[in-house]
């Protein structure tokens, strides 16, 4: 073989190694959003038909009866959201930005470390916990338990993304602000809190659309329910509870029922990742 | 290296500069006395003794690290953002010490203000809302007040005409020597009885340069000024008084003229005339 064959011919193989590289990852990255679109089409083929106006305006129809709706777990989940983001919120927003504006650099390190344990938490556990701590001791499931169950998930999540927001503020706004005597505590809620508010927006919508979605912790302390809830000491209704209780039942209209809900939750978890899309928007002009 | 050290003492000699050689009659704003301080281990200021005269324009000058930037922070506490910092000596303000137990840093950097190397106006805020956030946010709502302090500020900091329609518009609009000027205004606007500047101009083009040095000039005659610069010419144009920083100590203070044409110092002489820095 001549020398420059034999050039030609490495050159030929780099070229084999260039397309399969470039081929698998291009594989590999249809493989991430294959299983999104079978969600969707599934989803849709299965549960569009029955997403209709009875859907969100009626109670759930007694076993044998066609029709009927899930308007009670679609309140349900909302008020659970709400009394999950009371809880949730603060202290999410105020503990991410201790992390990121107070507190020795030791101390920090710990927290931080201890909230990405508790994200990692599987949220059953969550359940668990309150299960024990609340359900028991006041004897019954309630919309309460729920929501605290769901705003213990929110914490942590909502303490990082917040923490990370608040340090992308550069700190010539910090100075600027001290600079002109303003305190400290007005300094971070005016200057620093209102130039990452962007940010932190953000972090709080994805919490809500996580736990939005979140059926274990729900499981007992929630617990779910076939009418209105009349008491928030009394056990709710919610969209992934009534999805997971309709899936495992044994009747095609339930199944269907299901399968319109599960639409309905995704759609509003879409929904939910597109307002976070559009705030972020600017986000490279405005800083955060 | 010979060109800075012409164009230096050039400028230095010309009839621009106060030739007065009254050193002791001089008013003063700020008498520091002995003063030390750390960033934990690090002695970053070492033992400097020097007093600040009043409505006058006071040039530190000295090579990267020497120390010229945490003095100036010093006179307002503004060093003490940074964590493990620790100071000896004293500061007075007209006879105030500005270290003493009972006063609030907050108070000192009202009455000691400061505009940063980079101009920082707020991205979340309106060119109005950026001059007077300062006097909002220590509690002052009378809406009147505000405005006339608004124009008030941003007339002395020659922004005004440049600005007047646009005072809705973001800060952050505004052209990089405009957003300078602005947080001059800004830091106007709480009448402040000095202006600590910390490289006001360094990241600026000449022209813009040009205009914030005009203004520092017309400033000095309602302010006391202490300016950083990485620039001799500058120092030369806009100071009246000269300190030459070099490892954390104060190697000479005087007359900018003085210094510039026959400074005392061997170290002095070798930095302006651009043997080390």
């Amino acid at each position: 073989m001549t020398k420059s064959s034999r050039r030609a011919d490495s050159h030929h193989w780099r070229k084999i190694k260039n397309a399969l590289a470039s081929t698998t990852t291009l594989v590999s990255a249809v493989l991430v959003i294959a299983p999104l679109g079978l969600v969707f089409f599934h989803l849709l083929v299965n549960g569009a038909s029955s997403v209709n106006w009875d859907f969100f305006t009626h109670l759930p129809k007694p076993v044998g009866e066609a029709g009927g709706g899930m308007a009670n777990a679609i309140v349900g989940s909302l008020e659970l959201l709400a009394f999950a983001g009371a809880i949730g919120i603060p202290v999410g927003v105020l503990g991410g930005v201790y992390l990121a504006e107070y507190g020795s650099a030791r101390i920090n390190s710990i927290l931080r470390f201890l909230a990405d344990v508790l994200n990692g938490i599987p949220s059953i556990t969550w359940g668990v916990v309150v299960y024990g701590l609340v359900v028991l001791r006041f004897k019954s499931f309630s919309a309460y338990a729920g929501g605290l169950a769901l705003g213990l998930i929110m914490i942590p999540l909502i303490l990082r993304t917040t923490e990370e927001v608040v340090l992308l503020v550069p700190n010539g706004y910090r100075e600027a602000a001290l600079a002109l005597g303003v305190s400290r505590w007005k300094t971070i809620v005016h200057i620093v809190m209102k130039t990452a508010s962007k940010g932190i927006i953000t972090g709080i919508l994805l919490a809500l659309a996580r736990v939005g979605g979140e059926t274990a912790p729900l499981l007992f302390t929630a617990f779910g329910n076939r009418f209105w809830n009349h008491s928030l000491n009394q056990p709710i209704a919610a969209l992934p509870l009534q999805i997971f209780t309709y899936a495992i039942s044994p009747y095609d209209d339930w199944h269907r029922q299901a399968w319109a809900g599960a639409l309905v939750l995704v759609t509003g978890v879409f929904c939910v990742n597109v307002l976070v899309r559009i705030l972020t928007r600017g986000r490279a002009a405005s800083v955060v | 290296m010979a060109t800075p050290e012409q164009s230096v003492t050039e400028r230095a000699e010309g009839p621009a500069q106060p030739s007065a050689n009254s050193e002791p009659a001089l008013k003063l704003t700020f008498e520091v006395k002995n003063l030390s301080v750390w960033y934990g281990e690090k002695r970053a200021i070492d033992d400097v003794t020097f007093n600040i005269a009043s409505n006058a324009v006071t040039a530190i000058i000295g090579p990267s690290g020497c120390g010229k930037s945490t003095f100036l922070r010093a006179l307002n506490r503004m060093h003490e953002l940074v964590p493990k910092t620790r100071m000896e000596g004293t500061v007075l303000l007209h006879g105030e010490d500005l270290y003493s137990k009972t006063v609030d840093p907050a108070i000192v950097r009202r009455r000691v203000g400061m505009v940063f190397q980079k101009s920082n106006p707020f991205p979340t805020m309106t060119i109005g809302e950026n001059v007077v956030v300062g006097l909002r946010l220590n509690g002052v709502r009378n809406q009147k007040f505000l405005n006339e302090r608004l124009e008030k500020s941003l007339r002395m900091a020659a922004l005004w005409d440049e600005v007047k329609d646009d005072l809705h518009k973001p800060g952050t609009s505004l052209s990089g020597g405009q957003q300078q000027r602005l947080c001059i205004a800004r830091a106007l606007a709480v009448e402040p009885q000095v202006i600590l500047m910390d490289e006001p101009a360094s990241a600026l083009d000449p022209i813009a340069t040009a205009k914030v040095e005009d203004l520092i000039a017309e400033l000095r005659n309602a302010f006391t000024i202490v300016i950083v610069t990485h620039s001799m010419q500058q120092a030369a144009r806009v100071s009246q008084r000269t300190a030459f920083f070099y490892l954390g100590r104060l190697v000479e203070v005087g007359e900018t003229t003085a210094i510039f044409t026959r400074p005392k110092e061997r170290e002095t002489e070798d930095y302006i005339t651009g043997r080390f820095g």
